[in-house]
């Protein structure tokens, strides 16, 4: 390969990465969430509160971390909203969710209305010297912004978590059979609780990612349908780990990957070219769910349905 | 997603209704119900949020004599008659509707609300109660076209397209012929994003232009987030829609600036006087509906008389921005040295011109 393409290679990896963090954030949180038997559709809306929350407390403090740490907070609120509703108050989960996503655009809109127009530095990407400075790989591996090795770590770490840890064990015996669990001893419903706060936390880290990062910027409905493609990919990642954080690379490489095409005068209707990434999901999630018990050991069996203590 | 949005616009245009319904009918005449249907939300700092800046102009000339209410982010299609209707329904007088894509839908409306006024932008069917405006948008891209001739140094312009309807091929055009004027050699990409708004997909966009050789960017999206990659990246941009000098304080070039208020009052005006037509206005510098933001300084002096003089003349009437000899992309002539297109022509324009990059999309 010629110097130029292997630039222009990296370039376009780099980017994929970029595209995919806050994918992967809020698949990797639902994903949690959904093992601990909770399906929260409040993704969306979760990720614009983060995106609210991070944009305005940076822009207030003037320190980006005080806007994670914001956006993490103001997405477990929300998320606390939907775990009472759903676990104490035992409402239906698709349908809070539901609501939970449409508040969040509202309540997004509402707070960022004295924060439209109004910029942020954007974070700098991680530089290492020499290291950042090695052709290809310099980029890739040690020059992205620090948000990209989080979501590995995270991916890491939840693989971790339910395939290694007790902890994940208990969390998984909650998805799957509740009653179970609740017949042990386990405190079902503060275990889902915290699975939703998790999740909410990392939806709120992905909004952050977009308002501080990606396009440093407030402005309303800026996550355009990405808490839509999370649910997804954690169904096409078939609940594991490292499948969703593959799904967010595959899904937000095509994406760039068309748009270069595009640039480069290939002769494709853009329209055919923007379907891409979405065909591209759905030929993936016909071919996994071909293997059904794969998907029924994976899929959390309780998942989205109400569950009484008493019962 | 149509389910999920339906149900959000629901609940906003219960809200609106009860918010502007409630603090109105505390007031004694019969004010004038003026309704504005937005395709993004007034917080996108583009396209929506410019007509936005018209309503709240209506509202601060007439006072208490009209009551406004809009409905933002609604989906061109069904969702969009939807809404439409429940503004005719509630016995609305005049009723905006601002994107393309609504003109079925208001033409649908209108024909059941034969006592409601409509206008719609940029379309091009009428009714008897529906009439349409638009500005002339591609007379502020003659002059960016201009001074991107002027300024690139890769002779590659890159240009974010939404969706590839006239209206924006007309743009890519415009830009592309007055670079040509003063760069023989400019040729420019476009990236059909497929989307009116979507932040991180302009930002792609933006992103593969640059890597691909482009050093001056232009958008006919609604965000600023192309004017963003730009200035981090270095190379030049232009605002769309709005001045968006905040999102790249050095390298923003200048900014389109679209002005609906003077329209919007004159309609408004219109109705009042009981002189309301079904029209079709089509104004652009002239007229007060397409702005200029302020020049960069970077601008070399030279490249900002010439981007002046362009406007002056399309101001002027002397200098039309597609003025033959026009060639299309596989060199035919499309206009005769000494003839233009006429505005039917522009109105339809599915061609691109020479010098524009890869084959539009039909």
């Amino acid at each position: 390969m010629s110097v130029e393409l292997l630039d222009a290679t990296a370039l376009l990896l780099v980017a994929m990465m970029r595209a995919a963090v806050p994918l992967a954030l809020a698949a990797l949180g639902e994903l949690v969430t959904e093992k601990s038997g909770v399906l929260n559709l409040g993704v969306e809306g979760m990720m614009l509160t983060g995106a609210v929350a991070a944009f305005a407390a940076t822009v207030s403090t003037g320190s980006m971390t005080f806007g994670l740490l914001a956006a993490v907070l103001a997405g477990m609120a929300m998320a606390l909203l939907f775990g009472f509703l759903t676990l104490y108050l035992l409402t239906n989960q698709v349908a809070t969710g539901l609501a939970l996503t449409i508040f969040g655009i509202g309540l997004s809109a509402f707070v960022g209305q004295g924060f439209v127009g109004q910029t942020v530095e954007p974070m700098a990407a991680v530089s290492l010297g020499a290291l950042s400075g090695i052709p290809f790989i310099g980029k890739l591996v040690f020059g992205q912004d620090p948000m990209v090795y989080l979501t590995l770590a995270l991916t890491g770490g939840i693989w971790w978590f339910f395939a290694r840890a007790r902890a994940g064990l208990v969390v998984r015996a909650v998805g799957e059979s509740p009653h179970a669990a609740h017949a042990i001893g386990y405190p079902v419903r503060l275990i889902r609780l915290g699975a939703v706060l998790f999740g909410g936390a990392c939806c709120g880290l992905a909004g952050a990612y977009l308002s501080l990062v990606y396009t440093p910027m407030w402005v309303e409905g800026m996550t355009a349908g990405r808490g839509w493609i999370a649910l997804a990919l954690v169904v096409f990642a078939t609940w594991r780990p490292w499948r969703a954080m593959l799904g967010a690379w595959l899904f937000g490489g095509i994406t760039i990957i068309q748009l270069h095409v595009q640039g480069m005068g290939v002769d494709l209707p853009s329209q055919v070219l923007s379907m891409l990434p979405y065909l591209a999901t759905i030929v993936v999630l016909v071919l996994i769910s071909r293997d059904s018990t794969r998907i029924r050991l994976n899929a959390p069996a309780s998942i989205g349905k109400v569950f009484h203590p008493e019962g | 997603m149509g389910m999920f949005k339906g149900t959000r616009l629901a609940a906003i245009a219960a809200v609106v209704a009860g918010l502007f319904g409630g603090a109105v009918t505390a007031q004694a005449a019969d004010p004038l119900k003026v309704g504005f249907v937005y395709v993004g939300p007034v917080g996108d700092l583009g396209w929506s949020y410019q007509h936005d800046v018209g309503r709240k102009a209506l509202e601060a000339h007439f006072g208490d004599k009209i009551k406004t209410a809009y409905v933002e982010d609604v989906a061109e299609g069904a969702d969009a008659e939807r809404v439409i209707a429940q503004f005719g329904q509630q016995g609305y007088d005049l009723v905006f509707t601002t994107s393309f894509g609504f003109m079925n839908p208001t033409l649908k409306v209108a024909k059941k609300f034969p006592k409601t006024k409509f206008e719609h932008a940029t379309g091009y069917k009428t009714a008897e109660n529906m009439g349409i405006y638009d500005a002339r948008f591609h007379e502020g891209r003659a002059v960016i076209g201009t001074i991107a001739g002027h300024m690139t140094k890769t002779n590659v312009i890159g240009y974010i397209g939404s969706f590839p309807i006239p209206e924006v091929v007309r743009g890519i055009n415009a830009v592309t012929l007055a670079a040509r004027k003063v760069n023989p050699n400019v040729q420019v990409k476009v990236i059909w994003v497929n989307s009116w708004y979507d932040p991180g997909k302009e930002r792609e966009a933006a992103e593969t232009l640059i890597a691909q050789g482009a050093d001056i960017i232009t958008q006919h999206t609604d965000s600023p987030a192309a004017v963003q990659v730009a200035e981090e990246k270095g190379v030049w941009a232009f605002g769309q829609a709005s001045d968006m000098a905040k999102f790249g304080p050095k390298r923003l070039l200048t900014s389109i600036i679209d002005d609906w208020s003077g329209y919007y009052i004159d309609r408004v005006q219109a109705v009042m006087d009981g002189k309301w037509k079904a029209d079709t206005t089509w104004g652009g510098f002239k007229a007060g509906m397409v702005k200029l933001g302020p020049l960069n300084p970077a601008i070399p002096a030279d490249v900002q008389k010439a981007a002046m003089d362009v406007k002056a003349g399309i101001e002027a009437g002397t200098l039309n921005p597609f003025a033959g000899p026009i060639k299309d992309q596989d060199g035919k002539e499309r206009v005769k040295a000494g003839e233009a297109l006429t505005d039917k022509d522009l109105l339809s324009m599915d061609w691109y011109v020479e010098g524009v990059q890869g084959k539009l999309p039909k």
